[in-house]
């Protein structure tokens, strides 16, 4: 059982190597370090939140949590059980609880089934008996998520985006789950949808007593829904914090880049902003900088950046960061980093 | 690009040989497992009048006694160095490249394929060339006036090259063109001149056999071109092409024609593979002496060697075609030369 | 006459299931040097009024009436021939995705030479150095080895410098961007957004940006233009949409977008429902059933077009409200909820 220090769920130095093939016989020649030594706790009933961009290996890790792929290392705990190498026979039940919600509303619904079996699915795969019958609880769902229950019968194709990732939530509702997963759970739908989701997803949370994982690029929508933060970079945790201390005092260079680029709805603002703009794109993740990853394209970065990679370390109360010269230390931490 | 052509070349030479050992499996294999004896086997090179005397000695000299493997091994060999035929009266040579002998006309095969291949070739040759024009002609007018009265017409006569068997279509056209009416303008058939000969005259007696064949051909390919080109055309990058100013005759042809041929490479590859192994219906129709028709002659007179030999040649082509595809593919498409 | 002025503008799309008005009568016009924001969900007609500005409707199915006016000519009378020739030299375009925006048969350096060699009678020798010279000052690295790369070798940001190039390699006077920087990340959006500004600078080009995004929109536009159901809702200055919105659909588009830059709020304020299919717009005014104020127009919501009046100094509604009401709506209602928590 999970008592209220004990996290939901725990990631430990988790990494998650694609092979890299190359030449005649296919030998071994790298790998894709995609998800590359990130640890991390998630409390029951909090939302984390994880930002990053392209090939900062956020979807993998989200896909390592749930188990969908297998990770080359570290340790997954879901409720202090090891989950990490679980067959998919004994990972079944566990599946009850922790579920998924995807990008894309229009690919991930089969177009084939009716809403009724779609959201129904689970039910049957899990083999659970409900008390009034599949089709009651199921339309109890389809309520909970603001569709008509009367749409039972009908195909994906005769709803809207908003309305096709509000089947997507109700699929993943259907067992009660403890945990969802849920990755750029808004960003093919509409700006004026995405509202409503968000706060649908907001509204279930209190409901249920659910706890989220949510990834995503969107820094405002992240920065909304979460309640803690956690910044990627090229497959490694960069920093992770309460929304609050990373949204307002970024310690890590990479962070505030981010916090930078993002375009700013106040046309009165745009020239007299503080901008630092990075150089270039992501590289790779196939060959990534070694040492620090980031010192490519940091402003800040010195000789130790491209020796030495930093360490994920707490320099503020709940405040962690993997950086040789981070922002806005507090004196104290800065004295024993420094020490 | 070398390890793409190398790792294609390997493919290719493995093909050949599983397709060598699938060959002699179903002509030396099957018979015996349906109760051939090897003197049964024996006997159909020295006559079935011969004494069981006679059969037995032929059976021991020609090998049939041995092993399956040692007897592969030996067809191989026949391939590469040549083979000599004890049967018991007599000795027959067989050179390099040796693809069988037939006791029937006392002959070895492969000279007799390569007397026959000129004519098939002629025939898929020419056919070809009006196929392609055609169907892709057709094809691209078809998409380009979608839903018009020409496209409407054009994948009716279509659907019916499609569904129409040759020996119809041939005989239509013998009906239309030839016996003596007032549209003869060509060879009823059972005529070859070879090109060096008279080019003329190699052309007046193929092009009812090529207008046949032609036609099954053009209207596959006009309808796979017309699917090709309307999925082209609405791609991204011929908006871009357009946007930039192009003439629509140079967005077609450069843009979108170039994208949508790369499918219809692979299908003709294979088809004018096929079809250099002998055009069995056609060559029959119009009794022109191509390799088909001498695989059929062969199997009504169960010359086994002949039929091998044409079965392996024809599988020859079919395995260099697809390998010439594969690396026009990467000429073509810049992104399959990642691979 | 201003650089470009569109009036009346009508792009209809005859289909089986019936009409469907992606463009329904819009008017602005826009000087050199400045920059227009289009905004608007998926289905509003922002992407087919850009198309349709090029001509690239034109010869299809559509039916376009209005008038097009492009530095004193008018372009929707004018022969499929002549538009084409101001096509990529006066007016270019940069799309979204530049990956499947570039052909991926050939090289960046062909189609950047092919753009310049439509409009310019030179040798390729000639416009490949163009072509070199374009790459580098839209801020490729090493443009003299990238430009025998193929587009699936460059990273998104460098694909979309790319497709700038081209854009840019006949000094066009109009430059239109379709939401130019939606497929790419955040760090990368934020070069290209500079660099657009920069580059107009320099060319003294008219801009019209479409995007879904508002934070884009007010980096680069002088003047934005809010589109609903194929229809212009509201249309002003920059500062007038962001800081005196008076149409209940902008209100609600700022309401439902979480920011960076205020204090976060509990709750965003979400539009109801979603947007309408073009087939099928809403009879009167075509945000009505979305409308949360719908019920304060004393029955005309439904049953009748609003008109797009100004309200004040180039500050265009299309509302029934009446204009006090709006403006007290937003000062004691909005404005508040979206600025405090």
């Amino acid at each position: 059982m999970t008592t209220p220090n004990e996290p939901l769920l725990s990631v430990q130095d988790l990494q998650k190597y694609f092979p890299v093939t190359k030449g005649l016989l296919k030998r071994q020649v790298g790998a894709v370090k995609a998800v590359d030594g990130i640890s991390f706790d998630v409390f029951k009933g909090e939302t984390l939140g994880v930002v990053g961009e392209s090939g900062c290996g956020k979807s993998t890790m989200g896909r390592l949590v749930t188990r969908l792929l297998e990770p080359t290392g570290g340790k997954v705990l879901f409720e202090g059980q090891d989950i990490t190498h679980m067959s998919q026979g004994r990972l079944r039940p566990l599946r009850r609880d922790m579920q998924m919600i995807f990008q894309d509303p229009f690919s991930s619904l089969n177009p084939r089934h009716t809403v009724g079996a779609i959201v129904g699915a689970p039910f049957r795969i899990q083999g659970i008996k409900t008390e009034h019958g599949t089709k009651k609880a199921v339309q109890e769902i389809l309520e909970l998520v603001g569709l008509n229950p009367e749409h039972y019968n009908r195909y994906p194709h005769e709803f809207s985006g908003g309305q096709r990732q509000r089947i997507g939530i109700a699929r993943t509702l259907a067992l009660k789950p403890k945990m969802i997963i849920a990755d750029e759970p808004v960003s093919a739908l509409d700006v004026s949808i995405q509202a409503q989701v968000v706060n649908l997803l907001e509204d279930l949370q209190n409901e249920l007593d659910l706890t989220y994982v949510v990834i995503a690029h969107d820094l405002s929508v992240v920065r909304h829904i979460s309640d803690r933060v956690a910044v990627m970079y090229l497959g490694k945790l960069v920093e992770l914090a309460d929304r609050k201390d990373l949204y307002e005092s970024p310690m890590h260079p990479y962070t505030n880049a981010l916090m930078s680029a993002v375009p700013i709805p106040d046309p009165a603002r745009r020239n007299d902003r503080e901008r630092i703009r990075l150089q270039g794109d992501v590289p790779s993740p196939l060959s990534p900088p070694p040492a620090c990853r980031f010192h490519t394209r940091c402003w800040k970065a010195q000789a130790i950046c491209k020796v030495e990679e930093p360490p994920l370390v707490e320099l503020a109360s709940r405040h962690q960061v993997a950086c040789h010269f981070p922002e806005k230390v507090p004196q104290e931490a800065a004295e024993a980093v420094s020490a | 690009m070398v390890t793409y052509i190398i790792r294609r070349l390997i493919g290719a030479v493995i093909m050949l040989l599983i397709v060598s050992m699938a060959t002699f499996a179903i002509f030396f294999l099957v018979p015996q497992l349906a109760g051939a004896t090897p003197e049964g086997m024996a006997s159909r090179y020295v006559g079935r009048t011969a004494t069981a005397e006679t059969a037995k000695l032929a059976a021991e000299r020609l090998g049939f006694n041995d092993p399956l493997v040692v007897q592969y091994g030996r067809f191989v060999k026949g391939i590469v160095a040549g083979a000599e035929y004890d049967y018991g009266p007599g000795v027959e040579e067989c050179p390099a490249p040796c693809l069988g002998y037939s006791f029937i006309t006392r002959q070895p095969v492969f000279p007799d394929l390569m007397n026959r291949l000129p004519i098939t070739l002629s025939l898929a040759i020419g056919a070809a060339v009006i196929w392609v024009v055609m169907g892709v002609g057709i094809g691209v007018l078809s998409a380009l006036r979608r839903g018009s009265v020409f496209d409407r017409a054009a994948m009716t006569v279509a659907l019916a090259g499609v569904s129409l068997p040759i020996f119809f279509t041939g005989l239509v056209s013998l009906l239309v063109f030839s016996y003596g009416n007032p549209f003869s303008f060509a060879a009823q058939g059972g005529h070859y001149t070879t090109f060096l000969d008279s080019p003329s005259q190699w052309a007046y007696n193929l092009l009812l056999p090529w207008i046949t064949l032609a036609f099954l051909f053009a209207a596959t390919y006009a309808r796979l071109t017309r699917a090709g080109m309307l999925e082209t055309m609405n791609e991204d990058y011929i908006r871009t092409a357009r946007a930039k100013g192009l003439r629509e005759s140079t967005v077609v042809t450069k843009h979108g024609l170039r994208a949508a041929l790369t499918p219809i490479l692979t299908v003709f590859g294979l088809d004018f593979g096929l079809l250099i192994g002998g055009a069995v219906l056609t060559e029959s129709a119009y009794s022109l002496p191509g390799l088909g028709k001498y695989a059929i002659d062969a199997i009504v007179n169960q010359d086994l060697p002949k039929v091998m030999g044409v079965t392996l040649l024809a599988a020859l082509f079919v395995v260099v075609a697809s390998l010439i595809v594969d690396l026009l593919y990467a000429v073509v498409d810049p992104r399959v030369r990642l691979a | 006459m201003s650089f470009l002025e569109l009036k009346d503008l009508k792009i209809h799309f005859p289909t089986d299931d019936g009409l469907v008005k992606s463009v329904d009568g819009l008017t602005f016009s826009l000087e050199r040097g400045s920059t227009l924001g289009i905004v608007g969900e998926s289905g509003s007609g922002k992407s087919v009024t850009s198309l349709g500005i090029l001509g690239l409707h034109k010869g299809g199915h559509a039916r376009i009436s209005g008038e097009i006016w492009l530095d004193g000519e008018e372009l929707v009378s004018a022969s499929q021939e002549h538009v084409r020739g101001l096509r990529g030299k006066k007016m270019a375009m940069i799309f979204q995705d530049p990956l499947s925006a570039m052909h991926p048969y050939y090289t960046v350096g062909d189609q950047i030479v092919e753009a310049y060699r439509i409009h310019h009678s030179v040798s390729k020798k000639v416009a490949r150095k163009h072509a070199i010279d374009m790459l580098g000052r839209v801020g490729i690295p090493e443009p003299g080895r990238r430009v025998d790369a193929y587009p699936h070798e460059f990273s998104g940001g460098m694909r979309q410098r790319a497709m700038i190039a081209m854009a840019l390699s006949c000094d066009p006077e109009l430059l239109i961007a379709d939401e130019p920087t939606t497929a790419l990340d955040v760090t990368v959006q934020a070069q290209i957004l500079d660099l657009m500004r920069d580059l107009q600078r320099e060319f003294n080009s008219a801009l019209i940006i479409i995007t879904h995004d508002l934070g884009v929109v007010a980096e680069l536009s002088d003047d934005i233009l809010v589109m609903y159901g194929g229809k212009c809702i509201e249309y002003g200055a920059a500062e007038d949409i962001f800081y005196r919105p008076e149409h209940p659909y902008t209100w609600g588009l700022l309401g439902s977008m979480p920011r960076l830059d205020r204090e976060r709020t509990e709750r965003l304020m979400p539009i109801k429902g979603s947007p309408p299919s073009l087939i099928n717009i809403p009879p009167g005014c075509a945000f009505h059933p979305r409308c949360p104020y719908s019920d304060r127009t004393q029955g005309k919501a439904d049953t009748e077009v609003p008109a797009l009046l100004e309200t004040e100094g180039g500050h265009l509604v299309r509302c029934h409200l009446p204009r006090e009401e709006r403006r007290s709506l937003w000062e004691n209602e909005i404005k508040p909820m979206l600025e405090t928590t």
